[in-house]
């Protein structure tokens, strides 16, 4: 079966730093497929090449077979992928629903639509609505975004990733900074995607890749060392050695 | 083509933009290491040549009061940075554009009360208010060669500053960081408040070199600041090679295309619509070359480090 | 919840009062604040437009009186040549015809201008757009034909139907329906899909790219419109001042104008009225004492940039809630 996702030979350096060297990656479609990688590793710098947000400097992505490396971030939302961000970047000055209805109104046509109100557009107030109830952000709907709570805000990143309806949705980190029982809630979430949609997963907590992924890839210095079913990875001299033997 | 004319035109647009260069260097430079928009930059300069002036009558002589004019100047710029300026760093640029807005009104209508609305005419000594012939037929007066001569003293004296200097380094690293610069164990409001006074003073000392070929005048700080900022964003804001390259080619381009662009359409449509063209062409012409740069290279052709 | 809140009531009073006064002015014989309110209202209808790419798209266009000096150079130029003869395509006191030329002149300029600028960031549009609006002041400076600096006068107003711009009150009557239209199309916009757009660029354009929305193009589309907007105010302006000057266009006015708005308050309905009634009565009183009055306007200027957090209108929000 022909991946969804297919990334070959990606290159990005920084000055000096090469934060990705030689990236190859297929994703199949529906998979979780989580990367894990130490601080450093060149995780959102890869993300970041493949919503579009960075250029490369060698290499291809493909989605669906068709190659979009030259395609603008926003010509890639158009096209299925959406990314949630590890350090929260949401609309702070705005309410909780109306950021979360900008990500269904961006898969509604164009927006060049200057008189209807968008607030009374209940085509799209509903499915923003039904995204926020998924995470349990509902009560919260008409709450500016900058009066959540940090955990709050990563469920935001979550209900908006969900709004867009994107097939594949690059997750940055999407526990960074919750309790346990915040992460235990976020895992079941994402089990229940499990097979709707596609998802590439960066997480640094262990216990969450090793309980979601189908398929995990290990990133040391911008390189991806091993990938495969986890238990493969478990058992991998190597990761152990270059990653997991550290904690 | 009168190549002795193009010649004279030529070093015309030097001094020019070595003149802009001075503006645009401090302007660059606040904004490098402050991250301040500062609009009141065009006002300094204003003060500059007003205060020379003024001193060049109590002192009788156009050199000595340069010299006393300059810390002056500087003195001017540190005062402005303690009340006003320092109070504006935490804001955003919206609020450094509005509140130096305040500032040039001030400055400008106090300059006007001090000195009232007319101008003043500054006279030069005798030596260099004389005129030299460089080959047959091109006859430059000396000051302006004086002008160069400084410009470009200057402009070797900041490449020093700026490549082999702390200072420098502050500069490079595009430190409006200020955690960095603290972590270096400078004392940040010191060293913002001696960055914005020699910024007056570059500033200042271009007002001085050209009160007397234009005299010292109110509205001479707003139109220069427009062009300063041309400078700036073509060259890119922070970097100090980019200011001189920009200040240079904008001070060539000005000059020259005020004196040829009527012969020049001349070759491509009739006299008179030449006549009408050539002015209004040359009065953009600074803008039309900063918008085909910036349509190319949106941070001007020396972008900063990340910032 | 009352149904109006304080900064509702403000607005509606504010506009009830700019309706009732002038008029009554003009008829008790003080023609003089009649002028005033009529310069305040057009200027208010600059700043409404200002205020949408400003207050609400976070575009810091520092060149906007280009604009109203392009709409009120539509009205000047043909009814120059009409007067004087030549240009022969546009010489006419027809109204609509002056209309469309400064609705037209504007969009394109600020088709092409912002298609430029916006590929900049921060200080650079601000800068950018100083500039381009310094532009146009220096070609109409460079124009002779139109005297250059010292400006040209209107000798016959825009003729149009159904209204005589030559009555004080008429011309009142459309400005002040102008800015009331204005501030509802504003509003509309920005309730709008679009407008949500163009708030959200504002408060984290990288979140919107990432959605899929080109912000280029919507960002784009507002300053055209705003720019388009502003043109129709210096229609207006050129038929009630009836002298134009390259001045209007001078970076000092787009200053002003930038002022206006953030003294009422940016991304607020009224605020841009507000600031822009405030300024130009500041203006009037403090002129009428000195002719140094630019020196405490600066001074004010200042203050108000160091101490009032979100113009006037956020004094009374504040208290509201
Ligand atoms: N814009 C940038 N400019 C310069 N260097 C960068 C930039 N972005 C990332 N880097 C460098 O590239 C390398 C990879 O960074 P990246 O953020 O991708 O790592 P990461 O795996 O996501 O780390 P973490 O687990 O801490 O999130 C690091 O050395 C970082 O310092
Ligand atoms: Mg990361």
């Amino acid at each position: 079966m022909a991946p969804l996702l297919n990334i070959n030979g990606l290159c990005k350096s920084f000055g000096g730093v090469i934060a990705t060297d030689d990236v190859n990656l297929d994703v199949q479609k529906g998979e979780i497929h989580a990367i894990i990688g130490p601080n450093g590793a060149g995780k959102t710098t890869l993300i970041a090449q493949l919503s579009g947000a960075l250029r490369p400097d060698a290499g291809t992505v493909t989605l669906n077979g068709s190659d979009i490396t030259h395609k603008p971030a926003y010509a890639r939302a158009k096209l299925g992928i959406t990314r949630s961000f590890q350090i929260t970047s949401l609309v702070m000055g705005m309410t909780v629903i109306d950021n979360v209805a900008l990500a269904v109104q961006a898969n509604d046509g164009h927006s060049f639509k200057f008189i209807k109100p968008a607030r009374k557009i209940h085509r799209i107030r509903d499915k923003a609505m039904k995204s926020l109830e998924k995470v349990g952000l509902n009560t919260r709907a008409n709450d500016l975004v900058s009066a959540l709570s940090h955990g709050e805000h990563r469920q935001m990143e979550i209900a908006v990733a969900l709004a867009s309806e994107a097939e594949l949705m690059l997750l940055d980190e999407p526990m960074a900074g919750l309790g346990a029982a915040e992460s235990a809630k976020l895992v079941d979430f994402l089990t229940g995607l499990k097979g709707q949609r596609t998802i590439l997963l960066i997480e640094h907590d262990m216990d969450a890749v090793f309980a979601l992924a189908d398929r995990i890839s290990v990133l040391v210095y911008g390189r991806i060392i091993a990938t495969g079913l986890p238990s493969e990875i478990r058992a991998n001299k190597a990761v152990r050695h270059a990653y997991l033997g550290e904690e | 083509m009168d190549y002795t004319l193009l010649f004279v035109q030529v070093l015309n647009g030097l001094q020019l933009g070595l003149l802009l260069f001075l503006v645009a260097s401090g302007l660059t430079l606040v904004f490098g290491i402050l991250d301040f928009v500062n609009l009141a930059h065009g006002s300094i300069y204003m003060i500059g040549a007003f205060i020379c002036a003024s001193l060049t009558f109590v002192l009788g002589n156009f050199l000595w009061a340069v010299l006393v004019a300059l810390p002056l100047t500087g003195i001017v710029g540190y005062a402005l940075e303690r009340i006003v300026a320092r109070n504006l760093y935490d804001k955003d640029h919206l609020d450094h554009v509005l509140g130096t807005f305040g500032l040039v009104l001030v400055l400008d209508t106090s300059a006007h009360i001090l000195w009232g609305p007319a101008g003043i005419t500054v006279p030069l000594p005798l030596w260099l208010d004389g005129q030299v012939e460089l080959f047959t037929g091109a006859v430059i007066p000396v000051f302006r060669l004086l002008i160069i001569g400084t410009g470009l003293t200057v402009a070797t004296g900041l490449f020093w500053l700026v490549n082999y200097t702390r200072l420098g380094m502050l500069i490079r690293a595009g430190a409006s960081n200020r955690t960095m610069v603290s972590a270096l164990g400078i004392d940040i409001q010191t060293l913002f408040a001696l960055v914005f006074a020699l910024g007056a003073m570059l500033s200042g000392l271009a007002g001085m070199l050209i009160a007397p070929i234009t005299g010292a005048n109110i509205g001479m700080g707003g139109q220069i600041i427009i062009t300063a900022f041309v400078v700036i964003i073509i060259g890119g804001i922070g970097s100090m090679k980019g200011a001189f390259i920009a200040a240079i080619i904008i001070g060539l381009i000005d000059t020259l295309g005020r004196s040829f662009l009527d012969t020049l359409f001349t070759l491509i449509m009739n006299e008179n619509a030449a006549e009408t063209a050539a002015p209004a062409v040359s009065a953009m012409m600074i803008y039309i070359l900063m918008a085909v740069i910036l349509a190319v290279k949106p941070q001007g052709l020396f972008p900063p480090k990340v910032r | 919840m009352n149904n109006l809140t304080k900064v509702g009531w403000v607005t509606v009073m504010g506009m009830i009062a700019l309706a009732i006064l002038p008029p009554y002015f003009l008829l008790t014989g003080q023609a003089f604040y009649m002028d005033l309110a009529t310069r305040l209202v057009i200027l208010g209808i600059a700043a409404v437009s200002l205020n949408l790419i400003l207050g609400f798209g976070g575009m810091v266009s520092f060149g906007h009186a280009a604009f109203i000096g392009l709409g009120a150079y539509a009205v000047g130029i043909p009814s120059y040549h009409a007067t004087w003869g030549g240009f022969d395509l546009i010489a006419s006191y027809n109204g609509l015809l002056h209309l469309v030329l400064a609705l037209g002149v504007s969009a394109l300029f600020a088709l092409i201008t912002g298609a430029i600028s916006l590929r900049t960031k921060g200080v650079y549009f601000i800068m950018i757009t100083m500039a381009f609006g310094q532009m146009a002041f220096f070609l109409f400076q460079s124009l002779d034909v139109y005297n250059g600096d010292d400006g040209l006068t209107i000798d016959v107003r825009s003729e149009l139907p159904f209204i005589n711009l030559d009555s004080p009150m008429q011309l009142y009557g459309l400005s002040y329906i102008s800015l009331v239209i204005a501030m509802l199309l504003v509003k509309t916009i920005v309730n709008s899909r679009f407008g949500m757009v163009l708030q959200g660029a504002k408060g984290n354009n990288e979140r919107m790219v990432t959605l899929g929305y080109n912000t280029y193009l919507y960002r784009l589309a507002a300053y055209v419109i705003s720019g388009v907007m502003c043109g129709y105010a210096g229609f207006l302006l050129g038929n009630f001042t009836t002298f134009i000057s390259p001045d209007m266009m001078h970076w000092t006015r787009s200053g002003e104008l930038m002022f206006m708005v953030i003294l009422g308050g940016a991304a607020t309905a009224f605020g841009p009225v507000l600031g822009s009634s405030v300024f130009i009565l500041v203006e009037e009183i403090l002129s009428s004492f000195t002719i140094f009055w630019h020196l405490p306007f600066g001074l004010m200027l200042i203050g108000v940039v160091l101490f009032i957090r979100g113009g006037l209108m956020g004094l009374f929000k504040g208290k509201g809630k």
